[in-house]
């Protein structure tokens, strides 16, 4: 990859008051990949998110899109140079409708005809917000909120969606079934992805290339396909192991990235 | 004086407190601030509009005065956000209650320096006078005033689901982070709100002076809004309205049916019965969150 990437990060910092959450995070993605980003709770995922999409200010380092510096820039100027962040949680608006919430995706925009389009687009991809597009948002499911979260993350017809653990509290069928969805997003609608995710089974499925974060840190970086064989990554991500007879000692076997 | 009467009387009052009580919630759903100073925003909103229209001020005509009372009211609002709030930004809530109630003492002190202490009359076209009708005697301001208020309400709505801007707000003010993250510039848009309260409030004092006389102190019924906009519920602008005409009809009720001196407190008997039984107001939109 020649190429200069779409989004990259260099030497990222970020602080809540004294607590460093975000210590020196490097990272690359190229347009038209999905990236992933696996980590346990707390190394500092969603702090990253919240830094690219101007949540939060980094103390240093700095944060480049499409070439062009944006970190520290206000969220609604990152937004509109097409970075949309879905957040963990969801975060709908819930006595709105499912249609608003949607047009509120496209906030940023004017083009009234390629929005409508693009609603289009979305019920085609999620038709039970077709379906529900009258509801108030706070009544869907917990996993119809994730699907419009999504939507109207799409309706910005972002650069690039930075999704913050999208399988959060949904059934394994469920986050199955989304994650076919953001793959299909990727490949037809060649939709650039960043997903922050601890459910690293069906991240790496998604995703081209990974990093693995802890306490704040890039640990460990490749492609899906390398990560997914690593031994690392199997016993402490995706939760089996190959070590058989030694299995119950695992507790005690050492990360190698250490 | 006749049910009928007392029914018209009341609820041209109810109108005027809702108006101000919408205010309040307004201002509460976009940033979780009480504006205790918005009783005397609506009487600043009624002695600007005197000042523009009535003869012995500058006397320029009632309809062309009106947008400039608009205007000056919503930029009011906007820098009062823009410059005092944001300075408090991050603070308690008692300090934000604290300067409010300190702003209203600033706009009392500001207008009785422009405009004087004693009662005056805006001449507003809404100052009909009275109309008999056989023994029925009914105030045509009072009638006035339910209709302007009824408009009022209607254009809000339309302007709430029909305007960017107005789903915007409300989406602010439902979920401020996610707003953030849809690229909807927050802070902006809650000075958009404070303008509206601005706005809302000229209305309401346009309305209560168009009813008697106006003086500096006027803003105190604001503390009657302030009830009413609880009864109704804090976080709901129906309610709020709603929460208005209830205590705007209990006053002339209680006069006439209650041993003297009991209609000054029955908004307030109302207003902790409504605590007690349904604290989240008559009218509440509560919807907890999914996970
Ligand atoms: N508002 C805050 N104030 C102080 N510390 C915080 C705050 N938010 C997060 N942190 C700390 O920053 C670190 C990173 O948190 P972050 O939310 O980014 O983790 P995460 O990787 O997203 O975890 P999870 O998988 O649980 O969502 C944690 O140690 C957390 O305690
Ligand atoms: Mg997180």
């Amino acid at each position: 990859m020649t190429e200069k990437p779409l989004l990259q990060i260099n030497n990222l910092e970020t602080f809540y008051g004294p607590i460093m959450a975000i210590r020196g995070v490097s990272l690359e993605v190229h347009k038209g990949r999905v990236v992933t980003v696996l980590g346990a709770n707390g190394a500092g995922k969603t702090t990253l998110l919240k830094t690219i999409s101007g949540i939060m200010d980094p103390e240093k380092g700095e944060i480049l899109f499409d070439g062009q510096p944006i970190q520290g820039l206000e969220p609604h100027k990152v937004v509109r140079a097409g970075i949309v962040h879905v957040p963990e949680g969801r975060e709908v608006f819930p006595l709105l409708t499912v249609a608003e919430n949607l047009s509120l995706g496209a906030y940023t925009r004017t083009d009234a005809a390629e929005i409508a389009r693009d609603r289009d687009l979305v019920f085609s991809y999620f038709p039970i917000l077709a379906e529900r597009r009258a509801q108030e948002a706070g009544t869907l499911s917990g996993g119809q909120q994730q699907m419009l979260a999504i939507g109207r993350g799409l309706m910005l017809r972002p650069k690039i969606m930075l999704l913050d653990e999208p399988s959060l509290g949904l059934s394994p069928i469920l986050t199955q079934e989304i994650f076919a969805i953001l793959k299909r997003l990727n490949r037809d609608e060649g939709v650039t992805m960043m997903v922050v995710e601890q459910n690293a089974a069906v991240a790496l499925d998604l995703a081209d290339d990974g990093y693995v974060m802890e306490l704040g840190r890039i640990v460990m970086s490749g492609t899906a396909d390398k990560l997914a064989a690593s031994d690392d990554i199997k016993s402490f991500y995706l939760g089996h192991s190959n070590e058989g007879a030694r299995g119950e000692r695992r507790w005690k076997r050492k990360k190698t990235w250490r | 004086m006749g049910v009928l009467q007392l029914l018209i009387s009341g609820l041209a009052n109810g109108c005027v407190y809702g108006l101000i009580a919408l205010g309040f919630v307004l201002i509460y759903k976009a940033t979780e601030a009480v504006n205790f100073a918005q009783g005397d925003f609506m009487m600043l909103g009624a002695f600007v509009t005197l000042g523009l229209v009535n003869p012995e001020y500058m006397g320029i005509p009632f309809w062309v005065a009106l947008p400039f009372v608009f205007l000056i009211m919503g930029v009011l609002g906007y820098l009062l956000d823009l410059i005092v709030l944001r300075a408090v930004f991050g603070q308690s809530q008692v300090a934000v209650i604290i300067l409010t109630i300190a702003i209203g003492f600033i706009i009392r002190f500001v207008v009785g320096v422009i405009w004087g202490h004693e009662p005056q009359s805006l001449q507003s076209p809404l100052a009909l006078g009275d109309v008999r009708l056989g023994s029925l005697v009914l105030g045509l301001a009072d009638v006035a005033v339910i209709i302007v208020t009824l408009l009022m309400t209607v254009a809000l709505w339309q302007f709430f689901q029909r305007t960017k801007i107005g789903l915007a707000m409300q989406a602010a003010s439902q979920n401020q982070m996610a707003a953030y993250y849809m690229g909807i510039p927050v802070k902006r848009v809650q000075g958009m709100v404070w303008a509206l309260a601005g706005i809302v409030a000229a209305v309401a004092g346009i309305l209560y002076a168009s009813k008697g006389s106006i003086d500096p102190t006027a803003g105190f019924i604001g503390i009657k809004a302030f009830a009413a906009a609880v009864i109704g519920g804090f976080g709901s602008l129906p309610g709020a309205l709603m929460g208005g005409l209830i205590v705007g009809l209990i006053e002339p009720f209680a006069a006439r049916y209650l041993p003297p001196g009991y209609s000054q407190i029955a908004p307030y008997a109302l207003l902790i019965a409504v605590l007690l039984f349904r604290p989240h107001g008559l009218f509440a939109q509560v919807r907890a969150k999914k996970v």
